[in-house]
């Protein structure tokens, strides 16, 4: 968690000095992704949104794949260590149906293996949602759909998303079990995820966990969330920042202390800073790579293209 | 006579596809029990199971996703939409995810899916039965986009389109699924994706057509033949890649063309290939390029949709004009 939060602020940090793009912090959200991440075993498959950043780190995305994914270079999502999880999904709710394949594909080759895919709040009112619910429910599929409840869909309230009383609900009308829980809580949200994703391997089907969080950040870097939301209502839910609300359990235990926090803390700011160098020398790649990887074999159709391309590319000495 | 149907020549290639690769998985709407609602794939599930033939729901985005998801697993899902006209809640999954997913992960996950559907008019069916929507998808980078014309070619090009690696959009022309027969031998031979078929040579014109349109094209060429003009009927089959080769040494050697396509004439592949061939041949051409194509208007419904259709009738008119000028 105390990773993530370092990566989203120095993400942050170069895309204001112009060095990344567009960039979704998870600020506030981290026990989401980190609780979801460790109830996972490493065989089964992650579905990620946009900001699950900390769950992809946790399952071996490096921290200089993930830059360089958000500073615009595919060669972000061609993951070295993670070979199956799947890249973030942009469009809102549509990896929705993909965990419902991959989970397909576990259940026709008898694996224990389970698909657990992740979305916002706002991506239950897609059709995709509900359509990947409900084909899971119908073959019993080994899925978790995870709901990070951040209480706004940009600028869009969670009480004017959806008349639904809860998120975790919806899941009823799938034929499935819907948990709510709080987001906040590191420990909770690995519970419910574990009880849902054994549950699912045991061959029970799939399931619904609504996480209950918030958003401190803005919707992107691209947003200004004080054009609709009130600064009073963020700094309230401050009170409930998942890394405090951690730090001051395992401080109550005596497990955790203040050299522990700073060791932790240098040792999260030193990978951080280690990727960022590693990600603002990785060059950009040829020219030709948004060709080459379209498909298996270059249509020769599209051979002609790529040769044009090239060539002008080494004319203006950009290749 | 032959023997096969291309609705039979699709289920062959499909059970072929399956016996061959377990990884080849059907799924759609009523594709199980039912056998499809035009029988493609019937038998598949008494024979394969319903691990590897499964009834989805009545869901198309979850059917183009889910076979997104399997084919990122290795699977070679090859998913029915049950009409072309309901394909457009899968269009989501197919243009975002679909036809980018080797791209965007630089080749770490491949998408090898086949998408079946249906399309075209002609059989006096509902509403959104009939519609010939395929630039859509030829549109759309990362894609494949197959068009058989007879049982043979069904057979060949869809255990291509199934032994690929990337998504490959598989249009059936419904018209056509027992218009006729022909015989081949079922032996899992497949034909090559990407490549035109030169259906009849001749010197004098040349027809570039796909899909059921076929059948009146060639019946035109017969009419035209009659009279001493020679047409070469070029069926394009793969709209994307496009073998825009064969189609450009077509002209340079006949030097007129007619298009023909059931889709509506805006924006349809026809203006493609006419592009392709103002690039490519235009000091060949001995006439302007003509397109016979449906209108610009939404698919009648079946009272009228002969109006809508080109005719052979209309077909031929084009083809003297285009010898007639100059």
């Amino acid at each position: 968690m105390v990773l993530t939060r370092t990566f989203d602020e120095k993400a942050v940090a170069l895309q204001r000095t112009g060095r990344l793009g567009t960039y979704a912090s998870s600020l506030g959200q981290e026990a989401v992704a980190i609780g979801v991440a460790s109830a996972m075993r490493p065989e089964d498959v992650l579905l990620p949104s946009f900001r699950e950043q900390g769950a992809q780190i946790w399952r071996g995305v490096a921290l200089k794949e993930a830059l360089l994914y958000w500073g615009g270079d595919e060669r972000g999502s061609a993951f070295k260590e993670q070979k199956e999880d799947f890249p973030v999904c942009v469009p809102v709710g549509t990896q929705f149906p993909h965990a419902a394949g991959v989970a397909a594909a576990f259940q026709s080759r008898n694996e224990k293996r389970v698909a657990v895919a992740v979305g916002g709040d706002g991506a239950t009112s897609k059709g995709d949602f509900y359509e990947a619910l409900n084909v899971a429910g119908a073959w019993k599929l080994p899925a978790v759909f995870i709901i990070n409840n951040n209480q706004w869909a940009i600028s869009v309230p969670r009480s004017a998303q959806t008349a639904a009383e809860t998120l975790a609900q919806k899941a009823i009308a799938a034929g499935m079990p819907g948990a709510q829980v709080d987001g906040n809580d590191v420990i909770a949200v690995r519970d419910a995820a574990s009880r849902a994703i054994e549950r699912a391997r045991d061959g029970g089907g799939p399931s619904l966990v609504e996480a209950v969080s918030y958003r401190l950040s803005d919707h992107t870097t691209a947003d200004d969330a004080r054009r609709y939301r009130d600064e009073k209502e963020v700094s309230a839910h401050w009170k409930e920042d998942p890394v405090a609300r951690l730090r001051t359990y395992l401080v109550s235990q005596n497990a955790w202390s203040k050299s522990d926090e700073e060791t932790l803390i240098g040792e999260c700011v030193q990978a951080v800073g280690a990727a960022v160098d590693e990600y603002l020398s990785a060059g950009v790649a040829n020219v030709g790579d948004i060709f080459d990887y379209l498909y298996a074999r270059c249509p020769p159709d599209l051979a002609h293209q790529r040769d044009e391309a090239v060539a002008f590319a080494r004319e203006s000495d950009d290749g | 006579m032959g023997e096969i149907t291309l609705v039979e020549a699709v289920r062959l290639a499909l059970a072929r596809a399956m016996e061959e690769d377990p990884h080849v998985i059907v799924l759609g709407e009523d594709v199980g029990a039912d056998g499809g609602v035009f029988r493609a794939t019937e038998g598949l599930l008494q024979r394969f199971g319903n691990m590897r033939v499964r009834d989805t729901p009545l869901s198309e985005s979850a059917i183009a996703g889910v076979c997104v998801g399997l084919a990122a697993q290795g699977f070679r899902p090859v998913g029915e939409i049950q009409f072309m006209g309901f394909i457009y809640p899968a269009v989501d999954q197919i243009v975002s995810h679909a036809s980018r997913l080797r791209n965007r992960t630089r080749g770490r996950l491949a998408c090898p899916m086949v998408l079946r559907a249906p399309y075209g008019g002609g059989i006096h069916a509902p509403e959104h039965h009939s519609e010939s929507t395929e630039a859509i998808f030829a549109h759309v980078p990362g894609l494949k986009v197959v068009i058989p014309s007879s049982p043979s070619r069904a057979y060949g090009l869809l255990l291509a389109a199934i032994r690929d690696p990337d998504p490959v959009v598989f249009l059936e022309p419904k018209r056509i699924y027992r218009a006729f027969k022909e015989d081949f031998a079922d032996d899992g031979s497949a034909l090559d994706l990407g490549r035109c078929f030169t259906l009849r040579e001749g010197d004098d014109l040349t027809y570039v057509t796909w899909g059921a349109m076929i059948m009146e094209t060639l019946a035109a060429a017969d009419d035209l033949a009659e009279d001493g003009i020679r047409a070469e009927v070029i069926d394009v089959a793969t709209l994307k890649p496009l073998d825009a080769d064969t189609i450009l040494r077509s002209v340079d050697k006949t030097g007129r063309l007619v298009i023909v396509h059931e889709a509506p004439l805006t924006g349809g592949f026809g203006a493609e290939i006419s592009a392709r061939v103002a690039e490519g041949a235009l000091a060949s051409l001995l006439a302007p390029v003509r397109r016979v194509t449906g209108y610009d208007t939404v698919m009648p419904l079946p009272k009228m949709e002969h109006h809508y259709m080109p005719s052979k009738v209309r077909i031929l008119k084009a083809a003297r004009e285009t010898m007639e000028y100059a």
